[in-house]
């Protein structure tokens, strides 16, 4: 205990009015850029940026990881209500939430996904406030070998997870590592799927994908189903959400759960976007309820929710104490403290402490003031859906084109989703599952750059995933998740058949 | 060839003229700064700090914004500035890959097709070791190299990149071979050889900074022709002064550095060219951009014109050499 102290010190700096009041200024612009997909996070705090330029660094990292943080909860709204996800990382939250927000529950989808992930952020937080030396040096025993056994690990646990064909699967998965490896390749350096066009330089964007495949597809789908949305008749009063917050303690397993899974991938550092996937993945295995999964199921949305804040926070004390940054907002905001004035890396903690702890202090009042904030915008956001579809359903496809163009200001992006829109519906119609390709699109290119390091530094030898403890462990266990279904369906198997030899 | 042709013309016009053509143009709407880099790398850094002074300064009337265009290593930018030919309100910042990338991937730009206005700083590069390695000095860690080839990872940033063509320039001085492992970035390489995944790096001063101080690993030698300028120490014993050069710790590589570009688009009128020259010039004179050098451990030199044309032929020259001995070079 420490960091007890610094931390109290951290509270001091942290909870003055004026940063409070910057809290809820930044979260509310988070939120604001969170629903509008596309716009995102990293786009948000690269626009806030220039004004902080003539700020104290505390506040300025306050206010823009206050804004994160509001940015976070923005995504996650849109993908409970309209499918698409704001960020990488909520797009698990879709699989339940939209389901529950179509039956009505809409109100309910939004305030478990809300409080679930403040719960996940205050256990990564607290990880961290505790555990911060070790975490730091836990996080350089990480190469190449062991990036791509957690990748693969996150795999495994999506792979065989029922409902579709594994045929099927195993298709849209592959079609997501074929769009993940357009562009210019990290290990050769050379183009990769381009066919010559500039607007592939880039690569496809993640988010250009998500806003066709889920937003634009459900928009062809609900208008063959007859232009309504079937959460219509639901009303919103304020009530529900107090109730559901009370129904909160039912969950008790999938929280405590989805955080260690959440806080493991934070650190390790897999990452947000692999961590829900991973909690979605076991939640849906170990419930009593796996019927439900995929159909409004709750504790479908409370294992991603949690997993992604618990990881999305524990991943911060990685990316001041080494440098890296985990994802494309903490590389904005890294940007940020050089301009302040600040080298982000491990002296950080000893030249500037007030800076370290006023920004993990304002992690715990940053996360409590966003979970007030969201709470009380539910009614107005869940009272969206009770709006006609011929007024909504037109809103949607320009929220959606206006996302798609703000992702990297290009025209091409706008066809590019229209395309994957396509692809959607024509996905939805066939039965074939969107999941894999998302989780492949996400991961794909991280787990081919580290499957590839790893055979350059062996030198084509697999004994390199077996060369230590923890990537040797990491491996096996991904390895005995993606036989599961099979040794699971052979035991049933044979469980039947001696069953009824007994009988006989 | 009638690019390059305007693009010497415009250059001469920008000699000439000097000056006395600065007050002939203006910016007359918000200028574009077009970063080929994505947020938070090396460029990003560069041209935000320039947005920061020139905001702080008031030293251009018209307000800056700034998009990313990182892709393809940078060459979503300048194929982006290509097709904004003839707008003078979009100025890209870069490295030396403006005129290096189309060696090695086939684009749709050529170096000619934009004009270039200054170079601002040179980054320099260092051969690192983790501190708990063996060896003191660039000498011990060659022949270590040289006695098991092939055995030590050096790691650097992507592929057919500066950190590759400086470790191949390497291989060649000493008759050496590493493993080259490329990563996404000069962050994460720097974190590899902290953790000794990787037996060296070599990373820019700002990429690694932080580690040395830290003491988890050592530098062995810097890639430039004189020590690096005098500053506050890192670690208790060393700064960055104190670090040999290459060539003296006995690795007959003397210098190898990396210039902070600007460029504007091809077919732009000569008098923009010289008023974003000024202006930079200007922004090169502030403290707040002495301090960003110092802190960076950038060398400051500001060129243009002229200057800048035949450094830029120079560089580029050395570069192919190694580009065309490795088989890099496309078609």
């Amino acid at each position: 205990m420490e960091n007890f102290a610094p931390l109290m010190h951290g509270f001091g700096v942290a909870l003055t009015t004026y940063h409070v009041a910057l809290m809820i200024v930044g979260v509310l612009l988070g939120i604001l850029v969170g629903v509008l997909p596309g716009l995102g996070a990293p786009n948000g705090v690269s626009l806030l940026l220039p004004l902080t330029f003539t700020m104290d660094p505390v506040s300025a990292i306050i206010l823009l990881s206050s804004m994160y943080w509001g940015a976070l909860f923005g995504g996650s709204t849109t993908s409970i209500l309209f499918n698409i996800p704001g960020e990488p990382s909520s797009a698990a939250t879709t699989f339940d939430g939209y389901p529950m927000a179509k039956q009505g529950r809409a109100a309910e989808a939004l305030t478990l996904a809300f409080l679930s992930a403040g719960f996940g952020a205050l256990v990564g937080v607290i990880l961290i406030t505790v555990l911060s030396g070790w975490v730091a040096n836990f996080a350089l025993q990480f190469s190449s070998p062991e990036y791509f056994a957690v990748y693969f690990l996150a795999f495994a646990s999506f792979v065989g997870l029922g409902g579709a064909s594994p045929f099927k699967t195993v298709v849209s998965m592959g079609l997501g590592f074929a769009f993940a490896a357009v562009g210019m390749d990290t290990i050769s350096g050379g183009l990769r799927l381009t066919y010559g066009f500039n607007e592939l330089l880039s690569g496809i964007s993640f988010l250009i994908a998500v806003i066709g495949l889920f937003g634009i597809g459900e928009l062809l789908l609900t208008m063959e189903e007859g232009l309504r949305f079937d959460g219509i008749r639901a009303r919103v009063a304020p009530r529900d959400v107090i109730r559901t917050i009370a129904t909160m303690p039912r969950y008790w397993l999938a929280l405590v759960r989805s955080s260690i899974i959440g806080c493991w991938m934070g650190i390790t550092p897999g990452g947000p976007t692999a961590a829900s996937f991973m909690s979605y993945a076991f939640a849906k295995r170990l419930s009593r309820r796996k019927e439900g999964f995929g159909k409004g199921e709750p504790e479908g949305v409370v294992a991603p929710e949690t997993a992604d804040h618990a990881a999305g926070s524990s991943a911060i004390l990685p990316m001041i104490a080494l440098g890296v940054p985990g994802s494309a907002t903490a590389a904005v905001m890294m940007g940020g403290l050089m301009i302040w004035g600040l080298n982000p890396g491990p002296m950080l903690f000893i030249e500037r402490p007030d800076f370290v702890w006023g920004l993990i202090a304002s992690m715990y009042l940053g996360n409590i003031v966003a979970v007030l904030v969201v709470l009380s915008t539910i009614p107005i956001f869940a009272s969206i859906l009770r709006i006609p579809f011929a007024i909504i359903g037109p809103v949607i496809v320009v929220v959606c084109f206006i996302g798609a163009y703000t992702v990297a200001g290009r025209p091409f992006d706008l066809w590019l989703a229209l395309a994957f829109g396509v692809a959607g519906y024509i996905f939805k119609k066939l039965d074939y599952p969107i999941a894999p390709l998302v989780l492949a699109m996400v991961l794909g290119d991280k787990a081919e750059d580290a499957f590839r390091q790893s055979m350059i530094m062996s030198k084509g030898s697999l004994s390199i995933f077996w060369s230590n403890g923890l990537v040797g462990t990491l491996i096996t266990l991904g390895m005995l998740l993606a036989v599961w279904p099979l040794v699971a369906a052979a035991a049933g198997r044979l469980a039947r058949a001696k069953s009824s030899s007994a009988a006989a | 060839m009638l690019k390059k042709t305007s693009w010497l013309l415009a250059t001469a016009f920008t000699v000439v003229l000097g000056g006395a053509a600065q007050a002939e143009w203006q910016p007359t709407k918000p200028v574009e700064f077009v970063v080929t880099s994505s947020p938070g790398g090396g460029t990003d850094n560069f041209a935000r700090i320039v947005q920061s002074i020139i905001a702080k300064h008031k030293l251009m009337d018209q307000s800056v914004v700034v998009t990313n265009k990182g892709g393809g290593s940078g060459a979503e930018g300048y194929v982006y500035a290509k097709g904004a030919a003839g707008d003078p309100h979009k100025l890209t910042f870069g490295t030396n890959n403006e005129y290096l990338l189309p060696y090695v991937a086939k684009l749709a730009y050529k170096p000619d097709d934009l004009t270039p206005v200054a170079a601002m700083a040179l980054d320099e590069f260092l051969l690192w070791v983790n501190a708990k390695a063996p060896f003191d000095d660039a000498k011990s860690y060659i022949e270590a190299v040289k006695a098991k080839p092939e055995t030590l990872k050096m790691g650097g940033s992507q592929s057919k990149d500066t950190d590759q063509t400086l470790t191949s320039l390497v291989e060649d001085a000493t008759g050496t071979k590493f493993i080259y492992v490329p990563f996404q970035g000069g962050g994460t390489a720097a974190v590899q050889l902290a953790g000794g995944h990787i037996d060296s790096n070599t990373n820019n001063p700002n990429e690694n900074a932080a580690q040395w101080k830290a003491g988890m690993i050592k530098p062995l030698c810097v890639f430039s022709p004189t020590r690096l300028q005098e500053g506050p120490k890192v670690t208790p014993t060393m700064g960055w002064s104190d670090i040999p050069t290459c060539k003296e710790a006995g690795i007959p590589v003397d210098q190898f550095q990396m210039p902070r570009t600007t460029w504007l688009p091809g077919g732009v009128p000569a008098t923009a060219v010289t008023f974003y020259a000024n202006l930079l010039k200007k922004v090169s004179e502030t403290p707040e951009w002495k301090e960003y050098i110092e802190r960076t451990s950038q060398t400051g030199r500001f060129l243009a014109g002229e200057e800048l044309k035949t450094f830029i032929a120079q560089d580029d020259t050395k570069n192919k050499k190694v580009f065309e001995r490795e088989g890099w070079v496309v078609r």
